[in-house]
């Protein structure tokens, strides 16, 4: 065996970081922690943001415990939060799967590396899969609410002060309203599907069940959303209602306001991508494992570095866990 | 490389080790977040409730043990360390200054203005 083989295939070799380290770490591991700093400046630029909005709309920004509230296979139940306590938990033991096959590389254990790896591309798959579920939730909404003419957002609750879902009291009014499509519409012109309900339907199903409140986006001192009396209730809705909101996109969130939606989609959706990329590596690295390609270099490294990738990933989740769900 | 293989059984433990203290930390954050206690919520330090200031410190010790144990980050030089820690530390504090301030004040915009925003 040459000496090339055995170490990383860097050495004599100026740009590869040559013999002297003064870093003591290879060309290619400084290179992903230096691209783990710019990713992490990244993800940073994007929750500060994330506190930007917060703090303009500090008193009347959804709370997390009342979003996220299901769990699979228990429909109805409210458990806020286990189920992305739940994610958290897959991730990091994924994580952990990771830094035994870093272990085990060290160690030069061939099978070792390919089960621990094995289990990590599992855990990332099963998390990405999760989240996919936590949005198709978010998307499609559990009890709609009313957008104001001022872009607010109103939900309904009984007396007992617990969310009401439209469906259950509006009422059916007869109605030729039909969705705009462009074989009915002026050039180039449509309208996205409408509503289960208009706001017509919502105000009557209103008068008709006396002990329905409304309850605004706006935070009391006892940290929750404050909730009018009947009176303010009726003359709320029928003053300032504009539509019905069912579920949350880039435009309409019928949780809060739609900025929360946005930053939602978008850093999660990005955290997302960077665990699917990050699975799509391992598996890279995977099967470069099993055909003894590292076997024969003499060096897992390869597993490390994309180990510095995944665990960085973990990293990342853990602050968007954080200040999207607990602050 | 070598140096790993001297120390395996301690390196095994370690991993298993952090992995609990992950766990300890995540299940107090969770169990914090659904009891919410009164006193913490009413409680405020430099205008956030104390809450949020434990669910943030416990999330930067979780983060130190990941980046630390995990990434190896303690088996790194000085330099290397100081150079990744460091820039970025410093660089996202003066993000966060900058911004939740800014934030704030569009709060206040909005809160004492003389236009309504809710109707």
């Amino acid at each position: 065996m040459n000496a090339t083989a055995v170490k990383t295939g860097t050495e004599g070799k100026i740009w590869g970081g040559g013999d002297e380290q003064p870093l003591k770490a290879s060309y290619g591991k400084l290179m992903m922690w230096f691209f783990i700093l710019s990713d992490a400046l990244t993800f940073s630029g994007f929750l500060a943001a994330y506190g930007f909005s917060r703090f303009k709309f500090i008193n009347t920004w959804p709370i997390a415990d009342e979003v996220f509230t299901h769990f699979p296979f228990l429909h109805g139940v409210d458990a806020p939060m286990y189920y992305v306590a739940l994610m958290t938990f897959i991730l990091i033991f994924s994580s952990v799967t990771m830094v035994l096959a870093v272990d085990a590389g060290h160690q030069m254990k061939k099978n070792k590396v390919i089960w621990y790896m094995f289990f990590t591309i599992i855990g990332g798959v099963v998390f990405v899969g999760s989240q996919a579920w936590e949005w198709a939730n978010f998307i499609s909404g559990e009890y709609g609410a009313v957008e104001t003419n001022g872009g607010k957002i109103i939900q309904f609750v009984n007396a007992e002060g617990e969310q009401v879902a439209i469906e259950s009291f509006a009422v059916d009014l007869p109605s030729d309203r039909t969705r705009l499509t462009r074989s009915e519409a002026l050039w180039y012109e449509s309208e996205s599907s409408l509503p289960k309900y208009q706001l017509a339907e919502v105000i009557e199903g209103f008068k008709a069940n006396p002990d329905l409140l409304v309850r605004t986006q706006l935070i009391a001192e006892n940290g929750q959303k404050t909730i009018l009396s009947r009176e303010e209730s009726l003359a709320k809705l029928e003053n300032d209602g504009m539509q019905v909101v069912e579920g949350a996109n880039l435009v309409h969130n019928e949780y809060g306001p739609p900025l929360f939606a946005d930053f939602f989609f978008f850093i999660t959706g990005f955290h997302g991508f960077h665990v699917f990329s990050g699975v799509i590596i391992n598996i890279i690295i995977f099967i470069n494992v099993i055909l003894g390609t590292y076997e024969r270099r003499g060096s897992y490294e390869m597993v490390e570095k994309v180990g510095l990738y995944w665990h960085f990933v973990d990293l990342v989740w853990v602050f968007v866990f954080t200040f999207f769900y607990l602050v | 490389m070598a140096h790993d293989s001297a120390h395996h059984g301690s390196a095994t433990k370690r991993i298993w080790t952090v992995f609990g203290i992950l766990s300890i930390v995540t299940i107090v954050e969770v169990a914090l977040g659904i009891v919410r206690p009164g006193f913490l919520i009413e409680t405020d330090f430099l205008r956030m409730h104390l809450l949020n200031w434990i669910f943030i410190i416990l999330t930067l010790y979780k983060a130190y043990l990941i980046t630390w144990a995990f990434m190896h980050m303690e088996h790194e030089t000085k330099g290397l360390r100081r150079s990744v820690v460091w820039t970025g530390i410093f660089l996202v504090c003066y993000l966060i200054f900058i911004l939740l301030t800014e934030g704030d004040y569009i709060f206040d915009v909005y809160k004492e203005g003389y236009i309504a925003w809710d109707f």
